[in-house]
C-alpha cells in the first residue's frame, strides 16, 4: 500500500493528470444524466402539476402530424355544451367544469404597464392548478356569473405594476376597463405549461364579453370526482360533445381530449428520446476520460517497464509488481471517482439553481447513482486494463529485459 | 567453499530476422565466498550479460550455474526473487535510481520486498547511507545528485539488505575519474572490511585492478583468468 501511494507520489503529474482524465468523464457523465433527469422530472412535473383528474377538451381536429393544423373549427366549443356536459345523466362522474378563455393583453396602474396572459375562468381554477391567493380571495360563482370587473394577478404581475406596495382592492385597466384586483397569487414559477407569476386570472364571462370578444371557449376544463373514472368521463364526454355537435363519425371530431395519462405518455415518448441522447453524450465523454486515461497509462509505460525491471532485480515478485499497480490503479480511480462525482454533483447542483431562477421554473437537482456507477466502473475498467496489463506484461519479462526497456 | 559454479554457460539472443547472436560461449568458472573479482573485457564482449545471468537477471541458453550450492533452475521464480533480494546487490552503470524519488526511498526499496521488519527499516537504511558518506543528502531528491552521489545511493541499496553478494556493472562508467575512484575504494572497503563477495564488470584496466582476481573475457569465452600482482589502491590514485 505504502509502495503504491509512494509510487503515486513521486509521479505526482502523471498521476494528477490520471486523475484529470477520470474527473473529466465521470463529472460529465454525472452532469449529463443529472441535468437529463432534472429536464426529464420538470417536464413530466409540469405536465403532473395539471392533476390526474382533470381533462381538458380542446377545440379543434387533433393534429395528425406536423402540417396538421390545430386551428380549424377554433370556435367549436360554446357554452351549450357546458350546459351539455354538466347534466349528469350525460357525464355522471364530473365533479367541476370551468370553461377557459386567454390571450395576452397589457394591464396598466396609473402609468405603469405590463403584459400578462390574460386567463378567463372560474374559482374552480385553484383547485385544478392548485394556487390559491397568497392576498385576498378567489372570485365568486356569483362574480362569474355578472360579469365582475376583478381580476387575481400573478405575483410579477403585481411588481411590475406596483413594485412592494400594495395594490390589493385597487384597480387595474385592461383593455379600457377597471378590474379591481381582489387577489394576488404566491410566488409559483412555472408549473402545468402556464408561468403562474406572469398570469391575471379574470371570469370568463367578462374575458369572453369585454376583454377577448368572443363567443366561444379556447379551453373546457373538466374535473372528475374520482381518478380511476377519467377514462369514462372522456368517453361521455365525446358522446355528449358528439350530440351536441351533430357529429356522427367519430373521424369529424371538431374538439379532441388531453388528459394527464395521455400528456405523459406523449411527453414521455420525447423525454425517452432525450435520455437516449443524453445517454449518448455521457457516453462520449467517458469515452473522452477514457482514452484520456488510456494515454496516460500507455505513456507511462516505458518508463514503469524499468521500473519494474529495478523492483524485480531488488527482490520484488510479479505479485509484489501486480499488487502495487492494481493498488495505484485503485487509488487513482477512486479519488478520481470521487472528486468527479463530487464536482459533477455540485456543479449539477449549481446550474439546478441557476436553472430554477432564470426560467422560474422548479428545477429540481437530482443525483444519477446510475450513471456515477456506470462513471467510476468505465473508469476503474479502463485504469485496470491500461494500468495493470502492460505491467503484467512488464512484469513477466526477466528484470535484465525490462530494465533495458526502451 | 565456491558460492558461485559456472560450467560452460552459454547465452544467445534471437535478433530479429531470424540471425542468432551468441553472446556468451561456454564459460567456465568458480568464484568462491569473499573473492573479489573483476570481469574485464572490451564491449560486446559478453561479460555484461555473463553478470545477468549470474545476478539472476537472465537465464543461460546452456550450461549450469550453481550459486550456493544449487543450480539456478532449481529455484522458482519466488525463490529467485528472495535470493536477490537478500543475498545479492546491484550497482548499475545507469544508476538505475527512481529518480523523483529520496536518497533515503530508494535506499529503502529491497527492503519493502524483505520480510524484515518495518520498525527495522529506517535504521538498516540510514547505516547503509552512512557507510557510503550521504548521510547529509538523506532527504535529497535523487535526480538532483552528481553521478558520484548517484552511484553511492546506488551502493547503499545494494548494501541495505547485507548481502553475500555485490554484482557492479561498469560503476565508474558514468563517473568522472575522481568520482569513480571514490566508488571504487567504497568497493574495496566493502569486500576487505565486511566481507563481501564482489563481482565487479568493466573495460578499464586501472578499475579492473583493484580486484584480487581478473577474468578476461573475449568474444564470450574466457581469454584469460589470472590473480592480479599488484592490486591498485583507490588511495594511490588520489594521491
Amino acid at each position: 500500500m505504502k509502495t503504491a501511494l509512494n509510487g503515486l507520489a513521486t509521479h505526482k503529474s502523471r498521476s494528477v493528470l490520471t486523475i484529470l482524465g477520470i474527473v473529466i468523464g465521470i463529472t460529465s457523465i454525472i452532469l449529463v444524466m443529472s441535468l437529463g433527469q432534472g429536464a426529464q422530472d420538470l417536464i413530466l412535473g409540469q405536465v403532473q402539476g395539471i392533476g390526474s383528474k382533470v381533462i381538458a377538451i380542446v377545440p379543434g381536429r387533433q393534429p395528425k402530424g406536423p402540417t396538421d393544423f390545430i386551428s380549424t373549427f377554433a370556435d367549436s366549443l360554446k357554452s351549450k355544451d357546458i350546459d351539455a356536459l354538466n347534466k349528469k345523466a350525460n357525464v355522471p362522474h364530473l365533479n367541476g367544469i370551468m370553461p377557459v378563455v386567454f390571450g395576452a393583453e397589457t394591464a396598466a396602474f396609473g402609468s405603469e404597464t405590463y403584459r400578462p396572459t390574460i386567463f378567463g375562468v372560474t374559482g374552480l381554477f385553484s383547485e385544478i392548478y392548485n394556487i390559491y391567493p397568497e392576498k385576498g380571495r378567489i372570485f365568486s360563482d356569483d362574480e362569474v356569473k355578472s360579469y365582475a370587473d376583478v381580476v387575481i394577478i400573478g405575483s410579477k404581475v403585481k411588481e411590475e405594476l406596483v413594485g412592494n406596495d400594495d395594490i390589493l382592492n385597487q384597480k387595474i385597466k385592461i383593455k379600457g376597463r377597471n378590474f379591481r384586483v381582489i387577489g394576488i397569487l404566491p410566488k409559483k414559477g412555472q408549473s402545468s405549461f402556464i408561468n403562474f407569476d406572469e398570469v391575471a386570472f379574470i371570469p370568463y364571462t367578462t374575458g369572453q364579453q369585454y376583454v377577448f370578444g368572443i363567443k366561444h371557449f379556447n379551453r373546457i376544463v373538466v374535473e372528475t370526482d374520482t381518478e380511476s373514472a377519467v377514462a369514462q368521463t372522456v368517453e361521455d364526454v365525446k358522446v355528449t360533445l358528439r350530440n351536441s355537435h351533430n357529429i356522427d363519425n367519430p373521424d369529424k371530431d371538431d374538439f379532441f381530449i388531453e388528459t394527464q395519462a395521455e400528456a405523459v405518455q406523449m411527453v414521455s415518448t420525447i423525454t425517452n428520446v432525450l435520455t437516449l441522447f443524453l445517454a449518448a453524450v455521457a457516453a462520449i465523454s467517458l469515452l473522452v476520460g477514457g482514452i484520456g486515461i488510456m494515454n496516460i497509462m500507455l505513456v507511462s509505460v516505458t518508463e514503469r517497464t524499468r521500473e519494474i525491471g529495478l523492483r524485480k532485480a531488488l527482490g520484488a515478485t510479479e505479485k509484489d509488481i501486480l499488487v502495487q499497480f492494481l493498488l495505484e490503479s485503485v487509488i487513482l480511480t477512486a479519488v478520481g471517482g470521487a472528486i468527479g462525482i463530487a464536482l459533477g454533483a455540485s456543479l449539477s447542483f449549481l446550474i439546478s439553481i441557476v436553472l430554477s431562477n432564470v426560467l422560474a421554473v422548479n428545477w429540481a437537482f437530482t443525483f444519477p447513482v446510475g450513471a456515477a456507477a456506470l462513471g467510476l466502473g468505465v473508469a476503474a475498467f479502463v485504469g485496470l486494463v491500461f494500468g495493470i496489463y502492460p505491467a503484467r506484461q512488464a512484469s513477466k519479462k526477466s528484470p535484465i529485459e525490462a530494465l533495458r526497456y526502451e | 567453499m565456491a558460492l558461485i559454479e559456472a560450467e560452460g554457460l552459454e547465452k544467445t539472443y534471437d535478433e530479429d530476422g531470424g540471425a542468432v547472436t551468441q553472446a556468451v560461449r561456454g564459460v567456465t568458472f568458480k568464484i568462491n565466498k569473499g573473492e573479489f573479482v573483476a570481469i574485464m573485457g572490451p564491449s560486446g564482449s559478453g561479460k555484461s550479460t555473463l553478470l545477468h545471468i549470474l545476478g539472476f537477471l537472465d537465464r543461460q541458453s546452456g550450461g549450469t550455474y550453481r550459486f550456493d550450492g544449487k543450480t539456478i533452475d532449481d529455484y522458482s521464480p519466488v525463490e529467485l526473487a528472495r535470493v536477490r533480494n537478500r543475498q545479492m546487490g546491484f550497482v548499475f552503470q545507469t544508476f538505475n535510481l527512481l529518480s523523483r524519488a529520496s536518497v533515503l526511498e530508494n535506499v529503502k526499496l529491497p527492503l519493502l520486498y524483505s520480510d524484515i521488519e518495518e520498525s527495522l527499516w529506517n535504521e538498516k537504511t540510514m547505516k547503509a547511507i552512512e557507510a557510503v558518506g550521504l548521510s547529509h543528502r538523506v532527504n535529497h531528491e535523487s535526480a538532483k545528485l552528481s553521478g558520484g552521489e548517484k552511484q553511492r545511493v546506488a551502493i547503499a541499496r545494494a548494501l541495505v539488505l547485507d548481502p553475500q553478494i555485490i554484482f557492479a556493472d561498469e560503476p565508474t562508467g558514468n563517473l568522472d575519474s575522481k568520482s569513480g575512484l571514490a566508488v571504487m575504494e567504497t568497493i574495496q572497503h566493502l569486500n576487505e572490511k565486511h566481507g563481501h563477495t564482489i563481482i565487479l564488470i568493466t573495460h578499464e584496466t586501472y578499475t579492473a585492478e583493484h580486484a584480487e582476481r581478473i577474468i578476461h573475457i573475449l568474444d564470450g569465452k574466457i581469454d584469460k583468468d589470472e590473480k592480479v600482482g599488484h592490486r591498485r589502491r583507490s588511495d594511490e590514485f588520489s594521491k
